[in-house]
């Protein structure tokens, strides 16, 4: 067995790996006049609106503890992918303009003039942390990198850096709804092509109901679901499961995204507008729950943002629909015995599980705290008799982000993602090895694109990814 | 004479700056707002949670162990035996000494000894290991030195240099009752109060922070409200 070995420091190894940005007009290359101006301000801004941000920026002693935890860093060497040195590319600015040590002893006390090189560091390894916080679970005060991540891009788009990906989608789902742009009519065609699918496989009508007013239940799936591999299999499994259990469900066209990508910018304002679109959705529908589907950053923000982002009195949306888990709500029926499953169907395969990172350290399921660890491999449990776990220091609150989380997955910072892979590919790889795992399944919509893309780099076969409703929709015994 | 009136003035000095700046820095971490649940799982449901993973984060830096075991036996040593050292030195402040201060007297020497092993494998992990020593800017490197100079300087005034203890406890006692005295004449019991005497004033303005700041982590401090429902029936 291999272990996952720390590697030396390779300084500006990740340096050309770089997103491409853009500002109001087109491509951005190069920031706007005055932009040190503009940019030390919004980092006034930001220190005095999160105190997280002000506690962290004041508090890290240094200590190293993150240094060796961060996937980028293990993955490529470059020593700026070490939490703490990506943190102090603000808290140098932070400490040279805000705090009196970084005024009179700038050298001394590691505080740094905001040039333009230290600006093109920010745009470049921002973007080389993918918010998961594995280093936060190992930092002795809870510093998060991710606040500080978020703080970064938040300052950089003030300064004409909008990263063209997350913009993108963001646009894509003001605009129509979903982050892919599917429009209305291609979702409801989707769906009638696997109803027709089902019924070829399984000769059972499973339907797949798109904005039915009679509907009790909400099903918001990140809209790679709709189409892509292995997530529709997902989709499909939660369509068993709702059959099979004879409860009313619905998709809505104007809620066919869970994801929402203003959490990557730090941006409530986005973040605030595309989870109203679900709320608006459930309460037009008159549903009386809402249902997040296998997306991580998703339920992230319904289960961490959303009480805060609809508490003000002003919000349209009240009382709000408490989100649930679509995991938490398969296992219920599994615990009710409402589900009949039959594990035969995956005798042949041993699977293990890849916490994806915002659902394991961002959220929660069910009652107790562990419960966000134990009810995703319940229902693996339940579905099929050979499951195994990776190594301890790899699953739960320590898990490896997949690599391609936090806005990056995108083609042109595929070093960043196949490198940021390789700490997870060690452990599934040490799992194959002493307990011959055929497939991870993962509840991430962005964990299943990235590995699906990433695992060949590795000599693996992208089959191994599977939705974890794919698992349990097979075992489902359909009636 | 002239060095009585200076140490006696920079330690005013230096307990003002300390209080004024813990307060100013305690009541900007309170008054920012904290908007979001950001806490790290697994997160615990209830505020009595919230007050044991504080609890067991202060007294056993257990995450600081899952990361770094030697760090965090370093760390861990360090910070204790500085623990027993401060509680050692109420001796000099306070009149009559309290009972039990007496109990630390015999721990409290042994842990200045702890103190310089936690400082020195504190100081060569920030030396030889190039992940940290990369981190690492001149200051962390100064309040280590500092530190370990506070170190020895109090083991030399212990055990090799005579030092006119009573004097010093006259010092400090007058300088708490408004009425400062004659400090002994001590070369090295000066370089110990001169280091004292900066690491007090640094410390609200430096990472020495991280103590009160800690508590204001939302990280560590928040738990999930409780829900209304988990599954619909």
């Amino acid at each position: 067995m291999k272990q996952i070995t720390t590697p030396k420091i390779n300084k500006g190894a990740m340096a050309d790996a770089k997103p491409f940005f853009q500002s109001d007009g087109g491509p951005s290359h190069a920031p706007v006049d005055n932009w040190q101006e503009i940019a030390v301000e919004k980092l006034g801004q930001l220190v005095e609106s999160n105190r997280a941000l002000k506690v962290f920026l004041d508090s890290c002693v240094k200590c190293g503890a993150c240094t060796d935890k961060c996937h980028y860093f293990l993955g490529n060497g470059d020593p700026l992918n070490m939490p703490v040195a990506r943190q102090d590319l603000i808290r140098g600015v932070y400490r040279r303009h805000f705090t009196l040590a970084g005024r009179l002893f700038p050298k001394f006390v590691g505080a740094l003039d905001f040039t333009e090189e230290l600006l093109d560091d920010w745009s470049t390894y921002y973007y080389q942390c993918s918010q998961c916080r594995r280093c936060s679970v190992y930092c002795p005060f809870g510093i998060d990198t991710a606040e500080i991540t978020m703080a970064g891009r938040a300052i950089l788009e003030s300064v004409g850096f909008k990263q063209t990906y997350i913009h993108t989608v963001i646009d894509n789902v003001h605009r129509v709804g979903n982050n892919l742009g599917m429009i209305g009519p291609a979702i409801a065609d989707t769906l009638e092509s696997l109803e027709e699918e089902v019924k070829e496989d399984t000769g059972v009508d499973v339907r797949f109901p798109l904005d039915d007013p009679d509907a009790d239940i909400l099903l918001v799936v990140p809209s790679a679901d709709f189409y892509s591999e292995p997530h529709v299999d997902g989709l499909i499994g939660c369509a068993k499961i709702f059959h099979q259990t004879g409860i009313r469900w619905t998709l809505a066209t104007e809620a066919s995204e869970a994801a929402n990508f203003g959490l990557f910018v730090g941006d409530s304002s986005h973040m605030k507008k595309i989870a109203e679109r679900i709320q608006n959705s459930a309460l037009e529908l008159g549903v009386r729950q809402i249902l997040i589907g296998e997306c991580g950053h998703a339920w992230r923000v319904a289960s961490s943002y959303w009480p805060e982002l609809f508490k003000d009195a002003d919000s349209p949306i009240q009382p709000l629909i408490e989100p649930l888990h679509i995991c938490e709500f398969t296992h219920s029926l599994i615990e009710n015995g409402q589900l009949r499953l039959d594990k035969s169907v995956h005798a042949d395969k041993v699977i293990t599980f890849h916490d994806s990172c915002n659902v394991a350290r961002g959220s929660r399921m069910g009652q107790e705290p562990r419960d966000i660890y134990k009810i995703p491999r319940n229902l693996l449990r339940a579905a099929c008799d050979n499951f195994v776990d990776m190594a301890r220091d790899t699953i739960c609150e320590y898990t490896f982000c997949c690599g391609g989380g936090g806005g990056l997955l995108t083609d042109e910072l595929m070093k960043v993602r196949v490198s940021g892979a390789s700490p997870r590919v060690q452990a599934l790889e040490n799992a194959i090895s002493t307990h011959n795992v055929t497939h991870m399944a993962a509840i991430c919509a962005i964990c299943k694109s990235q590995f699906r893309t990433v695992l060949p780099h590795y000599g693996l076969g992208i089959d191994m990814i599977v939705s974890l409703h794919q698992i349990v929709g097979d075992a489902v015994v359909l009636r | 004479m002239l060095l009585s009136i200076a140490f006696s003035i920079t330690y005013y000095f230096a307990a003002i700056v300390l209080l004024v700046g813990l307060l100013w820095k305690v009541i900007s971490y309170a008054r920012i707002p904290s908007r979001y649940l950001l806490p790290i799982a697994p997160v615990p449901r209830t505020r009595f949670g919230v007050v044991v993973r504080i609890t067991r984060e202060t007294l056993f830096f257990e995450s600081l162990f899952h990361a770094s075991k030697w760090t965090w036996l370093f760390g861990w040593i360090f910070h204790y035996a500085l623990a027993l050292v401060l509680l050692r030195h109420l001796y000099f402040v306070t009149d009559p000494v309290w009972p039990w201060v007496v109990w630390t007297f015999v721990p409290g020497d042994f842990a200045a000894w702890g103190m310089l092993i936690g400082l020195a494998g504190l100081f060569g992990r920030r030396i030889f290991v190039d992940r940290v020593r990369h981190i690492s800017s001149p200051s962390d490197y100064a309040m280590l030195i500092l530190l370990i100079l506070i170190a020895v300087t109090g083991l030399l005034l212990r055990y090799n240099i005579h030092v006119d203890i009573f004097g010093v406890r006259e010092f400090m006692l007058g300088l708490i009752n408004l009425s400062p005295t004659i400090l002994p004449q001590n070369v090295v019991l000066y370089l110990h109060l001169t280091g004292v005497a900066i690491l007090v004033l640094i410390f609200p303005f430096s990472k020495l922070i991280h103590f009160p700041a800690y508590f204001f982590s939302p990280s560590h401090n928040q738990h999930y409200p409780p829900r209304k429902h988990v599954v619909d029936e």
